[in-house]
């Protein structure tokens, strides 16, 4: 018979222990995202109606919806995606396929990674300085588009990099023995295996966009404007701008704070249904392209 | 007829001496079977072949290699032209995540093939010639991932038909495949002989000893001895090939 031994024992005790506690810590992490959402949700929940999500603010901001500000800030993703996302891939698939020269591809990953550590804030004022007042757009939506742009552009050519390192060279030398092109390959083979892991990148940035509020804060965003744009050099609303103003610098912050609680629900809810949609399309090309 | 024929071959990859002073060459419609133990530098003479060892970083060749009399790396020679006289087969079967049939039809859109007649009628030509043809007819439109790993590597043996080359080089092709898979490539290629040089390279010695013509014998990047598979492995002359077909090293 195979009996229990004392190490035995403390073998199991031990692997029971570790496993809890890796299990306490990451059920911890949800519990954190559990409690913040549920209490933007209840919080929020009351001022939501159809007039909310139709309206403009009216009564300084007591009163009314937030319709400017939600078209504003999907206004700003579509524009920040239409710049970031193609010059981001093409960036990834040049530094990850075709950069040979180790210098330069060391000196594009310290550069675009530097990218990523700068202040949101800088970003801004950088904005300000050149889209704003040097190429003389104003504050508007294209201003404020290209800011966010260049703000998630690290995350861009991330995570393109690391989708494309991930596809076995296998592959690449498939294509390459048949005399295809390195271009042939990549666009053909390598690039749409890929693709389901470059929409993460697309999904982290439409996040971290329709987040930002200081790289919007100069160059687009107003303080109250119930019309909306008419073209791309107009101003507009944007949700954590009005956030922001509701809950620091309106006329009366006690009497608009349920609106703010709404504002970031509303927020949080264009956030998820856009990643949904998102995960809708990588799923279907992961299926696609599925490598088995 | 030589169709592939290297002289004085050397290959180093950085400080590496990887193949050394290689001179040999193989006839028309022959299979040649290269084998040795791991290291031995055999796949590396194979991928100087098509130019695939450009792909490794620091790799650098010295000598010739001739196929079908023309210098594979003189000044002025496109590879991708040179890729698609020398095929290639990989160890683990590696279909792009595409149809059947676009997998076979690959090599004719890469190089500039559009006419849609030719192209089915060359598709159906490769997995006939491959031996798939009959069990893939009816589903050329499916997933090539969905195939067994015997399927999917008659399938890439398809692919690289497909373009008519004349040199095929298989690197270890049936290494992942189980025996009876093993067995259908192997019919195969004596098959493919009739239109095809074949090189294979192989850590099976069995396999060496039945399907190829010739065979070579590599140590630590050195050709040891090369010639008829029959008098190789019933006369070998040198002590380490003997070594190494009776399964005493390897």
């Amino acid at each position: 018979m195979i009996s229990q031994t004392t190490s035995g024992k403390r073998k199991r005790f031990n692997q029971r222990l570790m496993f809890w506690i890796f299990r306490i810590l990451s059920l911890s992490v949800v519990g954190v995202l559990l409690v913040i959402l549920s209490f933007i949700f209840i919080k929020g929940i009351g001022v939501i109606s159809w007039d909310f999500l139709t309206e403009s603010p009216t009564e300084g901001m007591t009163s009314g919806g937030i319709y400017p500000a939600i078209i504003g800030t999907l206004w700003l993703i579509a524009g920040s995606m239409i710049f970031a996302f193609p010059i981001g891939v093409l960036a990834g698939i040049y530094n990850q396929e075709y950069a040979t020269w180790k210098p330069l591809k060391n000196l594009i990953r310290i550069m675009t990674n530097n990218l990523s550590g700068i202040p949101s804030i800088v970003f801004g004022l950088f904005g300000m300085a050149l889209f704003v007042n040097k190429l003389g757009f104003g504050d508007s939506i294209i201003a404020g588009s290209l800011t966010l742009g260049l703000l998630v552009l690290p995350v861009v050519i991330r995570t393109t990099e690391e989708s494309l390192a991930a596809v076995d060279n296998t592959f690449r030398h498939a294509s390459l023995a048949l005399g295809a092109s390195k271009w042939q390959t990549t666009r053909k083979v390598v690039f749409p295996i890929a693709f389901p892991n470059v929409i993460t990148g697309l999904i982290l940035s439409i996040g971290r966009v329709s987040g930002e509020t200081a790289p919007i804060l100069f160059t687009v965003a107003a303080y109250f404007l119930p019309k909306l744009p008419t073209g791309i050099y107009d101003q507009v609303m944007a949700l954590p701008y009005h956030l922001y103003v509701l809950a620091t610098s309106g006329t009366d912050i006690e009497t608009a704070r349920p609106i703010a609680y709404g504002t970031a629900l509303v927020l949080i809810a264009i956030v998820l249904i856009i990643n949904i949609l998102a995960n809708v399309l990588r799923n279907y090309f992961g299926k696609k392209f599925k490598v088995k | 007829m030589k169709v592939i024929e290297t002289v004085d071959l050397n290959v180093y990859y950085k400080e590496v001496h990887a193949l050394k002073n290689v001179t040999m060459s193989m006839n028309k419609n022959s299979i040649t079977a290269l084998m040795g133990p791991s290291g031995c530098g055999k796949s590396t003479y194979l991928r100087a072949l098509n130019r695939m060892n450009d792909l490794i970083e620091g790799c650098k060749i010295t000598g010739q290699v001739l196929i079908e009399e023309e210098d594979a790396y003189a000044k002025g020679v496109r590879v991708d032209e040179l890729r698609k006289k020398v095929g290639m087969v990989f160890q683990k079967p590696n279909p792009f995540p595409m149809s059947i049939f676009e997998n076979v039809a690959y090599g004719l859109r890469v190089n500039g093939i559009r006419d849609k007649k030719f192209i089915n009628n060359q598709v159906e030509k490769a997995l006939s010639q491959s031996a798939l043809l009959d069990e893939v007819k009816d589903s050329l439109k499916k997933s090539a991932m969905d195939l067994s790993g015997g399927q999917q590597q008659r399938l890439c043996i398809a692919r690289a038909l497909v373009i008519e080359p004349s040199v095929v080089l298989m690197d270890e092709p049936t290494s992942a495949l189980d025996p009876i898979s093993s067995a259908k490539i192997e019919e195969l290629m004596f098959s493919l002989k009739k239109n095809y040089t074949i090189v294979i390279v192989t850590h099976n010695i069995q396999q060496a000893a039945r399907i190829s013509d010739n065979t070579a014998f590599f140590y630590i990047g050195e050709l040891i001895e090369y010639g008829s598979t029959k008098e190789i492995f019933t006369n070998p002359k040198h002590k380490r090939t003997q070594n190494y077909i009776t399964g005493r090293f390897g």
